[in-house]
C-alpha cells in the first residue's frame, strides 16, 4: 500500500518516551508521529515494549521521561495530561485492548454508551445514541447486533463492539493491541478491510502486531521496536518480510526445518471424550497420536484447547469416553499418574501452572519428581542431589539464572519455559503435550522450544502441539487436526493442508467444500 | 503524588528489619492514647519493661504467657504458609483443653510417663480433628475456611460452657462452671520451683523447631510451600493438593490444641470457659509479625507476651486499663500489614509537575 497521507495533519506525536521498571527499560527514548488517515503498524517481539508504549499513550502508565502530544481540532499539537485515561479519551484516543473490556451481561448498545452518559440525568437518552451508532455502522461496515448481550457475541463481533465504542466517543486515534490474536484468518481479513475504510475517512490507526504478513498487507507505515527502542520507522512499501523480520529480531533468522517424521504405533488414544461444560468444553473428541510424530492441534483461542490439555494432563476427568496411553487405560488418572506413565506436560500458562515463582530454580526442576527416590529418602529432601540435578539441567538446557538457588520468578519468560522443558523432557517421556509452547517467547527461545520438540519426536516420543500460530503448526506438525467449539476434526497430513483450508476449519466450516 | 515501584524479593535481614520497625511503630503509635490517659510515656513503658523483665518472677511469667502464643502462632503460621486461612485457633485451643481434661481428670489411671503423653496426644488430636471439618468443606465444596473456622470458635466455646455446667462440672466445685482438676500424674511438671513456668514451654519450642524442620527439609514441607505459593502449579506438577491441605489443617489444629493442653495441664489445672484471653486470635498477630517463619514465631510470641504481661503490671501501678496491651498488639498487626507494602514496593513521593514546567 502507498501512503495516501502526504499533506495530512499530524494528529499524534510521542516525544522521547522513556519508561523504566526497576532495572528494565521498557521504552527508551521512543518518538513517533502519526498522521490523519494513516495506519501505523507497531511491530516488535513480545517484550519489545509495544504494549507499554501504548499504555503510556492511553494514560495507564506515566512515562519517566518524554511527553505525548495530540492535536486538538484546529489548534495544532498540545500536551496530553500524563497518567490519565480520562484525558486520553477526552482528547480522542480510543484503545482496543487485547483482552476485551466489555460487560458480558449487558447489551452491545449498553456497553458502547456506558460511561458517556450523564450520571445525574434521570432518563438515559438511548434514541440519539442508537441513531448515531447506526450511522457509524452504516459508514464503517462494523455490523453488530446492538441489542444482543455481549456474552452471545462471537469474538470478532466483540472486537467490533470495542471499535464502535471508540468511534462513538469520536476517537481520532484508534489503538488496537494485537487485534488478530483471537481471530481466524478470515475474520482478520474483514477487520483490516474495515480499518482501511476508517483510515480513508480520516481516522489515524495504530495497530500492535508481531505478525509480519499482516503488517505488510495492511499498514502504511511500520515502526519497529526492539528491546524498548525504536529501531526503524519506514513506509511499508519499502519493506519485505525478511527485512522486517531481521529488524524485529536484530539478526538473521534461521528457521527450524522439520525432517519427515517416522510414525510408529499408536501411543495416546482418546475415544469419544466429552468433558467440561460451557465455552471451553470438549464433545466426542477422538484423537490418535503415534509414536515419532508431532500432531498439531489448530484452533482459535477458547475453542476447547484448554480442556483438551487438562484432560490429557490428568487434571480433569472426562464425563464420558476413554483415554489410553501406551495401551493402558488412563481415563480419570490424576496428574501424578500421568507423569509416572511417561507424559510430559508443557502448560499453556507457564507462569500460572508451570512454576512456583517463590521457590528456587532447583525446587522447580524437582517439583514433578519430588517423591521419586532421587529427590527424597524417608520423606526427607535430598538437597545436594536436587542441586546437582539442577546444575546439570541448567547447563544442558541453557537456563539463564543466577544459580540453582535463585527464585524462579526472577527469570524471563523464555528461561521459565526452559525450566519447564528441562523438567518434563529430561526423563525422556513417551508423550509430550505442548500447549502454546512458544506463546510470548522471543525468536531465540521459540526456536529452542521447537528444536526440543523435534528432538523428542526423533527419539520416538509422540508430541501433541496445541497452538494458535498456524505458521508454527505447519512448520512442526506431521499431521494437523482442528478444534472448533469443542469438536476435533480428523488429523490430515500437513502436506495436504494450506492456510486457507485450516482457516475455514478453524471458523467451523468443513474444509472439503473449499 | 505517590508512586509505588515493585522491588525484588526481600532479603531475610530486610524482613527482620521491617518486623522490628513495625513493632517499634506500634509502640510509638500506642503512646498517643497513653498521653491522652495522662501517663508519662517513658514511665509507662519503663513499668511495662519492668513488669515483663524486671525480676525472675516477671520473666518467667512472661515466658509462661508466651507458651500458648508460640503454639497458636505456629498453628497460624503453618496454615497460612499453605494459604489455608485458619482463624479458628481459639476454638481448637479449647477443644484441646477439653480433651486434656476429659482424659486427664481420672478417666484413665496410669503413671505419669504414660498419662502425660496421652493427655498431650488427646489435646492435639482434638484440635486437629476440629480443623478437619473446615478443611474438608474447603477442599470438597469450596466453602471459605475463614468463615467456618471463625464461627466454629463460638460453637466450641459454647460447647465447653455447656460441658462445664453439665456433664463435666466439678461436683466439688461449689457450683462454679469448672471441670474437675487435672490429676497430678497428668499435669505437665513445672520448670522452676515456686514459679508457674511449665514444660509446655519446652513443648512449644520443640514444636517450633519441628515445624521449621518440616517446612524446610521434608517432602511434605516442600508440598506445603508449593501449594501455598502457587496451588495451580502444584496441582499441575502432580502434588496432591487436597491431601496437603488436609495434612496442614490437621497439623495447624493440633498445634492450637497443644496450646490448650499446656494452659489446662501445665498452668491452671482445671478448665474454665475463660481459659484463654484470646490466645488463638493473638496467634494470628504472632504469625504475621514473624513473617510466617516458625523460628520467628518464638520471638514474636515473646514480644507479644511481654506487652501483655508488662501492661498488666503497668496497669496495676498506674490504674490505666490493661486494654492498652490489646491496643498495642492490634497496632502491631496493622503496622506489619502496612510494612508488607514496603517490602514489596519502593514508595516514591513525586511533586506533580504542572503543565508549564514540562514544556521542555
Amino acid at each position: 500500500m502507498t501512503d495516501p497521507t502526504h499533506a495530512a495533519e499530524t494528529v499524534l506525536r510521542l516525544d522521547g518516551i522513556t519508561k523504566r521498571f526497576g532495572e528494565l527499560t521498557a521504552n527508551g527514548d521512543v518518538s513517533l508521529d502519526l498522521k490523519e488517515g494513516e495506519i501505523l503498524a507497531l511491530l516488535g517481539e513480545n517484550g519489545a515494549g509495544k504494549t507499554t508504549l501504548m499504555n503510556i499513550l492511553f494514560g495507564h502508565y506515566v512515562a519517566d521521561e518524554g511527553r505525548v502530544l495530540i492535536a486538538s481540532r484546529g489548534t495544532g499539537l498540545s500536551e496530553l495530561e500524563a497518567g490519565s485515561p480520562h484525558a486520553a479519551l477526552e482528547a480522542g484516543i480510543g484503545m482496543v485492548h487485547q483482552h476485551f473490556t466489555l460487560a458480558e451481561n449487558l447489551s452491545a448498545l449498553d456497553n458502547i454508551v456506558l460511561g458517556t452518559e450523564n450520571l445525574t440525568a434521570l432518563t438515559s437518552a438511548r434514541k440519539p445514541a442508537r441513531q448515531k451508532l447506526e450511522e457509524l455502522i452504516a459508514r464503517s461496515g462494523l455490523t453488530v447486533p446492538l441489542d444482543a448481550r455481549i456474552s452471545q457475541l462471537s469474538v470478532g463481533e466483540k472486537q467490533r463492539v470495542e471499535i464502535l465504542k471508540a468511534l462513538y466517543r469520536d476517537a481520532r486515534v484508534l489503538v488496537l493491541d494485537e487485534p488478530t490474536a483471537v481471530l481466524t484468518p478470515q475474520e482478520s481479513d474483514t477487520l483490516f478491510a474495515t480499518l482501511k475504510k476508517l483510515a480513508a475517512d480520516g481516522l489515524a490507526i495504530i495497530f500492535i502486531s508481531h505478525k509480519l504478513a499482516e503488517v505488510i498487507a495492511s499498514s502504511h507505515r511500520v515502526a519497529v521496536l526492539r528491546g524498548g527502542r525504536k529501531v526503524a520507522d519506514l513506509p511499508t512499501a519499502e519493506c519485505d518480510l525478511r527485512k522486517l523480520a531481521e529488524l524485529m529480531v536484530g539478526h538473521e533468522i534461521v528457521e527450524t526445518v522439520r525432517s519427515k517424521g517416522s510414525p510408529g504405533a499408536p501411543l495416546l488414544v482418546l475415544d469419544k471424550v466429552t468433558a467440561g461444560s460451557g465455552r471451553d468444553a470438549l464433545y466426542d473428541v477422538d484423537l490418535t497420536l503415534m509414536s515419532g510424530e508431532i500432531l498439531g492441534i489448530a484452533g482459535v483461542s477458547g475453542n476447547g484447547q484448554t480442556m483438551l490439555a487438562r484432560v490429557i494432563s490428568g487434571l480433569k476427568t472426562p464425563a464420558s469416553g476413554t483415554m489410553t496411553l501406551a495401551g493402558n487405560n488412563e481415563t480419570g488418572a490424576n496428574a501424578r499418574k500421568m507423569i509416572d506413565e511417561g507424559l510430559a506436560r508443557i502448560p499453556e500458562d507457564r507462569h500460572h501452572d508451570g512454576i512456583v515463582g517463590a521457590m528456587s530454580v532447583s525446587e522447580n526442576l524437582a517439583i514433578e519428581s519430588i517423591r521419586k527416590p532421587q529427590n527424597q529418602r524417608f520423606g526427607l529432601l535430598r538437597f545436594s542431589a536436587m542441586r546437582e540435578t539442577a546444575r546439570r539441567l541448567i547447563n544442558a538446557y541453557d537456563i539463564r539464572c543466577q544459580g540453582e538457588d535463585s527464585q524462579a520468578r526472577l527469570l524471563s519468560g523464555g528461561n521459565i519455559q526452559k525450566i519447564v522443558l528441562a523438567r518434563t523432557l529430561d526423563p525422556e517421556p513417551k508423550v509430550v503435550l505442548a500447549a502454546q509452547p512458544s506463546r510470548g517467547l522471543d525468536v531465540g527461545a521459540t526456536s529452542d522450544v521447537h528444536k526440543r520438540l523435534l528432538a523428542a519426536r526423533d527419539r520416538g516420543a509422540g508430541v501433541i502441539l496445541i497452538s494458535e500460530d498456524l505458521d508454527e503448526l505447519m512448520r512442526l506438525s506431521d499431521r494437523i487436526a482442528v478444534i472448533h467449539r469443542g469438536r476435533l476434526s480428523a488429523a490430515d497430513p500437513t502436506e495436504s493442508l494450506d492456510r486457507g483450508t485450516l482457516g475455514l476449519r478453524m471458523a467451523g466450516q468443513s474444509g472439503e467444500a473449499a | 503524588m505517590i508512586r509505588f515501584e515493585p522491588r525484588p524479593p526481600a532479603s531475610v535481614s530486610r524482613m527482620l528489619g521491617v518486623s522490628l520497625a513495625a513493632a517499634v511503630a506500634a509502640l510509638v503509635l500506642a503512646a498517643i492514647p497513653m498521653l491522652f490517659a495522662g501517663l508519662s510515656v517513658f514511665q509507662a513503658y519503663g513499668l511495662m519493661v519492668k513488669g515483663a523483665f524486671g525480676s525472675l518472677f516477671a520473666f518467667t511469667e512472661m515466658l509462661t504467657r508466651a507458651t500458648p502464643l508460640i503454639l497458636t502462632g505456629l498453628a497460624a503460621a503453618v496454615a497460612f504458609r499453605a494459604k489455608l486461612w485458619n482463624i479458628g485457633a481459639e476454638g481448637q485451643l479449647y477443644a484441646g483443653a477439653l480433651a486434656a481434661v476429659a482424659v486427664g481428670t481420672g478417666a484413665i489411671a496410669a503413671p505419669t510417663f504414660i498419662l502425660i503423653p496421652i493427655v498431650v496426644v488427646a489435646g492435639a488430636l482434638a484440635g486437629g480433628l476440629l480443623m478437619l471439618g473446615p478443611t474438608l468443606l474447603k477442599t470438597r465444596l469450596g466453602v471459605d475456611e475463614v468463615v467456618t473456622t471463625l464461627l466454629l470458635n463460638f460453637i466450641v466455646l459454647l460447647f465447653v460452657q455447656m460441658m462445664l455446667e453439665g456433664p463435666m462440672q466439678d461436683p466439688m466445685g461449689m457450683g462454679w462452671p469448672q471441670s474437675e482438676p487435672i490429676l497430678d500424674e497428668a499435669a505437665l511438671p513445672k520448670l522452676l520451683d515456686r514459679m508457674r513456668i511449665h514444660w509446655g514451654l519446652v513443648l512449644a519450642l520443640a514444636a517450633s523447631l519441628g515445624v521449621y524442620f518440616l517446612l524446610k527439609r521434608t517432602v511434605w514441607g516442600f508440598e506445603i510451600r508449593a501449594v501455598g505459593e502457587n496451588a495451580a502449579a502444584a496441582r499441575h506438577a502432580g502434588i496432591p493438593v487436597t491431601a496437603t491441605f488436609i495434612r496442614v489443617g490437621l497439623l495447624s489444629g493440633a498445634l492450637a490444641g497443644l496450646a490448650g493442653v499446656g494452659e489446662v495441664a501445665g498452668l491452671k489445672g482445671y478448665l474454665t470457659a475463660d481459659l484463654s484471653p484470646g490466645f488463638g486470635y493473638s496467634g494470628i498477630v504472632v504469625a504475621m509479625l514473624a513473617g510466617l517463619s516458625p523460628i520467628g514465631v518464638v520471638f514474636a510470641a515473646l514480644f507479644i507476651a511481654s506487652i501483655f504481661v508488662g501492661a498488666d503490671s503497668m496497669s496495676r501501678a498506674t490504674g490505666v486499663s490493661n486494654y492498652l496491651a490489646d491496643l498495642i498488639v492490634a497496632m502491631a498487626l496493622l503496622c506489619v500489614l502496612v510494612s508488607g507494602l514496603f517490602l514489596r514496593f519502593k514508595v516514591k513521593f513525586i511533586t506533580a509537575p504542572s503543565a508549564k514546567e514540562t514544556g521542555r
